[in-house]
């Protein structure tokens, strides 16, 4: 048995301590009828070899993103990661180490968690950034479950059809017992249109969600989003792609009073959908009401600069069912990814990353357009996302896709019923030339 | 300039020489220690290191324009003007103002500031209630495998067989140690399963038009996690005492079940690390008044292979994949917080889920009665398969002989240190036992985060204090299965020297470590979240 190091020898001397005559006597309180009394039914241990050999084996029936070129988006990107990342990820003391409860032992997490907060602060143009929530969709949910508890006598929740299917999904799970309306504003032309906004957006709206770039991959009319907002006292949450961020405006600069996101953007590895990073910041008027851990900075006895967990007095461990959420572990180690992604890409790296999104998803847009049938679906700028239509059935497109060895976007039938013959395409800086011809050649050979 | 330097180094003003500094002081409670070697060798042989001054400045500190570490390709397609693709005014004049530093500082930053961390590899780490065992390294190889690890999660079911094939056993593998007959392994981690569990008990009495379930009732030993997750999933919540024994108090419970008593959320063992051992009796109260259990999972380190919550009467419950099956922490997070329920109630489970047709494994969203999601994509699968990777290899022997370890070296340590602090609660526990220090803050000014900070200059991590909140000056403290007859006998050791060391000193320490005794109060009332220029 691996990773146990008391020996039989030991035993022995441990229960004599104790005063046990076995180990199963430190069990008797667990009632006779409960016990199992029978080995469990899983299968038979693996000494390491083996273990490798069957995760090879199982890694061998995956296509990964190395084996097919992957255009698939959809709030988890296949961008590339700089080898510091996984460095100082990989770091014992970083990954094995737990919240930082104890502030003296845990000033390195501490201080990275600091410098995330400004760095998500930066990049968002908002003032504070909690250390950082599960992933994209909670965060969404998290930021109404905070507007919430600011707008208290407001109860309707205004959300674009163009936020991602599955954080509106999580939305309203986290609201279902809440009593609190959620209206959909739908986006048929692929963004929100700011009349049809307007037309909902009244004295008891509490906030307005939107993506920005939303999940067609278009961006929205963000400033008149914020004007609406000002003047109906709504809070507008920005549910962010933080690449975008190199080069379009900030969440602060439109106007917006929260911002979330998936995070997993900023190097972290796509991993079939988690562990991710869920990104929250805000204006500073709102801070004791933002779910999640907090890093301060103070000084310690002997006047040290240092950093602690603070405003804690918002946290389930201490307000318990008034808590401003149930979060307790989070998502630390992504924090960290982040924080050194966006350091080892300072200012330039993060503009040059975004602006090649973007050049290649409009070459790559510009090209499949070309394509007899193919076109793209909204006349709406994008990012590093865009909607075509397809002719025919759009799942059997990608499938064939797949045989030609490209993971080729996301068929929209599942989200979007009037979409059924759309595919939503996402393109990273790490798409070459190459690979965006053989992806368009695959493509007009397979509608 | 860093802040070593800015408010004065300890070691660059030799604090050797000067009689008012911590070292003095920790030189007086150190046996051995000669004062002729030179400096340096003094601070190795008290098992103080290299210091390194760069470690403090923060990366905004170390920021120089036209510094960089990454660098991007050129662009290979046609290049055009990025306001001519845009609208202008969604267009930024300038990117964020990030750090910009150079590759070498990066790693040095970094590798500086990790020093300032304890984490299981360093250190021992009896954190109750967290479970810190071992992280074994080939969960990290094996994760990271690009088959596993790049994987979209939303690519088509067919190209990743291999993973849904894991996730698929998972699930099974944790419905066989719950003793429960479905599974969700979609929550990111034990709070987040907590609310899944309640708003699938919730959809399961709305659905059986039972409007008048709105009541959770949770001990007053829970965790913070439990009322707060009820609140969220819509539930009023009533906290139940605890008796003077540590369990459960059974007629406050009775007297508060009755008609509107949606669920009654319970951790066992406890988290003073007993077994409920009127488990039978309370789980049959709260069915007979047609309500639902809940187990809160988090100290399954405990009973995992001896007994299954579904066998003692839960119906749903949380595993901290975490904790128990020793996903590592990242200094706060991730998690996994995969529930398992009763046939009952898996209609309501989050979707999707993983099915297996013949041969052939596929993602499962068609549940018409479905709760929903509590997040996007499939869950932390990352976790789950470092979790994966532990069950395989430990085996049905190797996970019951985990368990029997766990609670072997608890009750050793409980053995040890019974004499040294007081154990309210009695000679045996599970797989963590609450110490208290009551006695001691009353007969000496040793309080339970004297004692927490001190171990800290002996190279311990603190065990949890102030928590469970029935415990006064609480230390809760959790030695997993992986740690060693001697690691406990030198803990326990260490524990006695500081009791019997002075108040006055207790009350600074840790004397040894980068900083000592922030001031909370002051980062409350001024809060400073960020760095400013
Ligand atoms: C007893 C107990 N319940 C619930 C939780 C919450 O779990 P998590 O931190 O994974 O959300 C914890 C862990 O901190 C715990 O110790």
């Amino acid at each position: 048995m691996p990773y146990i190091l008391n020996t039989e020898a030991d035993r022995k001397a441990m229960l004599e301590k104790i005063g046990a005559a076995s180990v199963s006597e430190l069990f008797t309180t667990i009632p006779q009828p409960f016990q199992l009394n029978r080995a469990l039914n899983v299968p038979e241990s693996l000494c390491e070899m083996e273990l490798q050999q069957h995760i090879i084996e199982l890694a061998r029936r995956n296509a990964s993103a190395d084996d097919a070129v992957c255009f698939l988006g959809g709030g988890s990107y296949d961008h590339f990661i700089p080898s510091v990342v996984d460095v100082v990820a990989s770091r014992s003391e970083f990954y094995t180490a737990y919240t930082p409860y104890q502030a003296e032992a845990s000033q390195g997490s501490l201080q990275a968690f600091f410098e995330y907060q400004t760095l998500i602060a930066q990049i968002t143009g908002l003032d504070v950034s909690n250390a950082s929530l599960y992933e994209g969709g909670s965060a969404v949910a998290e930021s109404v479950l905070m507007a919430i508890s600011i707008n208290l006598d407001r109860s309707k929740v205004v959300i674009a059809e163009s936020v991602h299917p599955e954080y509106r999904l999580t939305l309203s799970t986290y609201l279902a017992n809440l009593n609190k309306q959620i209206v959909t504003v739908p986006t048929p032309g692929g963004a929100i249109d700011p009349a049809e906004l307007a037309k909902v957006v009244d004295d008891q709206t509490l906030c307005v969600i939107v993506q920005h770039p939303n999940f067609f991959g278009n961006l929205e009319a963000v400033d008149a989003v914020s004007s609406l907002c000002k003047a109906k006292g709504a809070l507008f949450v920005s549910s962010i792609d933080a690449i975008s961020l190199g080069i379009l405006k900030r969440p602060g600069q439109y106007g917006a009073d929260i911002a979330v996101g998936e995070g997993q953007c900023l190097g972290t590895a796509m991993q079939f959908g988690g562990p991710y990073l869920g990104l929250m910041a805000c204006r500073d008027e709102f801070v004791r009401k933002i779910p999640g851990r907090i890093v301060g900075q103070t000084t310690d006895r002997n006047g040290k600069r240092c950093w602690v967990l603070t405003l804690q007095t918002r946290e389930q461990h201490i307000r318990r069912e008034k808590a401003t959420s149930n979060i307790c572990t989070n998502q630390g180690l992504f924090a960290l990814r982040a924080s050194v992604y966006l350091a080892a890409l300072g200012p330039q790296g993060l503009r040059e990353t975004a602006n090649l999104c973007l050049q290649k998803a409009h070459y790559l847009a510009d090209e499949l357009c070309k394509i007899p049938g193919v076109s793209l679906k909204f006349k709406q700028p994008f990012f590093k996302e865009f909607t075509v239509q397809v002719p025919g059935d759009a799942p059997a497109l990608l499938a064939k896709l797949l045989k030609a060895g490209y993971h080729g976007g996301l068929a929209l039938g599942r989200w979007y019923a009037t979409l059924g013959n759309c595919v939503t395409i996402a393109v990273t800086e790490k798409r070459t030339r190459a690979e965006l011809d053989g992806f368009v050649a695959a493509f007009r050979a397979s509608v | 300039m860093g802040l070593w330097r800015r408010s004065g180094h300890p070691f660059s003003r030799s604090p050797l020489a000067s009689a008012s500094g911590w070292f003095t002081e920790y030189l007086l409670s150190t046996d051995g220690i000669v004062p002729a070697l030179a400096e340096g060798e003094r601070l190795n042989r008290i098992g103080i290191f290299m210091i390194s001054n760069q470690s403090t400045d923060l990366l905004f500190e170390m920021s120089h324009s036209g510094r960089r570490c990454h660098l991007t390709p050129a662009c290979d397609v046609p290049m055009r003007e990025a306001k001519s693709l845009l609208p202008a005014d969604a267009v930024a004049d300038a990117p964020p103002a990030l750090p910009e530093i150079g590759e070498i500082d990066l790693i040095r930053h970094y590798m500086n500031l990790s020093k300032r961390n304890m984490s299981i590899d360093t250190n021992f780490y009896p954190l109750g209630s967290c479970t810190m065992k071992y992280n074994p390294k080939r969960h990290e190889r094996l994760s990271n495998l690009p088959g596993m690890a790049n994987l979209h999660p939303l690519q088509s079911d067919e190209s990743c067989q291999g993973m849904l094939a894991m996730l698929w056993s998972m699930q099974n593998i944790l419905g066989e140690i719950a003793g429960l007959e479905a599974v969700s392994l979609q929550p990111a981690a034990g709070a987040h399963g907590e609310l899944a569990a309640l708003l699938v008990a919730e959809a399961y009495f709305r659905d059986r038009k039972e409007h008048a379930r709105k009541r959770v009732l949770i001990p007053d030993s829970a965790h913070g996690t439990n009322p707060a997750s009820a609140a969220i999933a819509g539930f009023d919540t009533v906290s139940i005492k605890s008796g003077t024994n540590g369990l459960v108090d059974l007629a406050d419970l009775k007297s508060k079940i009755d008609d509107r008593t949606a669920v009654f959320m319970i951790t066992n063992p406890n988290t003073i690390g007993l077994f409920e051992s009127q488990i039978g009796e309370i789980t049959k109260m709260i069915h007979d008044a047609g309500g639902l259990v809940y187990l809160d999972g988090a100290n399954m380190n405990a009973i995992v292979g001896v007994t299954r919550p579904g066998d003692f009467g839960a119906d749903m419950m949380h595993y901290n994949v975490h904790k128990t099956f020793t996903g590592p922490h990242g200094a706060g997070g991730p998690g996994s917080g995969p529930i398992a329920v009763r046939g009952m109630l898996a209609p309501y489970l989050p979707t999707p889920n993983v099915v297996k047709d013949g041969e052939t494994y596929r993602l499962d969203y068609n549940q018409p009665k479905t709760i929903g999601r509590v997040r996007s994509f499939f869950g932390n699968v990352g976790i789950l398969l470092r979790g994966y990777c532990y069950i395989r290899t430990l085996g049905p022997k190797g996970l019951r002989s985990m368990t029997e370890n766990a609670v072997l070296n608890a009750n050793y340590l409980l053995a040890l240190v019974k004499d040294t602090l007081d154990v309210p609660h009695g000679d045996r526990c599970m797989h963590e036992f609450v110490a208290s220090a009551s006695k001691l803050k009353r007969a000496k000014r040793i309080s339970a985060m004297e004692i927490a900070k001190r171990l800290l200059d002996f190279g311990y991590h603190a065990p949890t204090v102030y928590f469970p909140l029935v415990v006064p000056e609480a230390l809760m403290i959790e030695p997993t299965e992986t740690e060693s007859k001697e690691t406990l006998d030198a803990f326990a050791a260490t524990l006695l020297k500081i009791v019997a060391e002075d108040a006055e000193f207790l009350q600074k320490a840790p004397h040894t470590l980068s900083i000592s005794r922030p001031n909370d109060a002051k980062a409350f009332k001024e809060p400073v979240l960020r760095w400013k220029a």
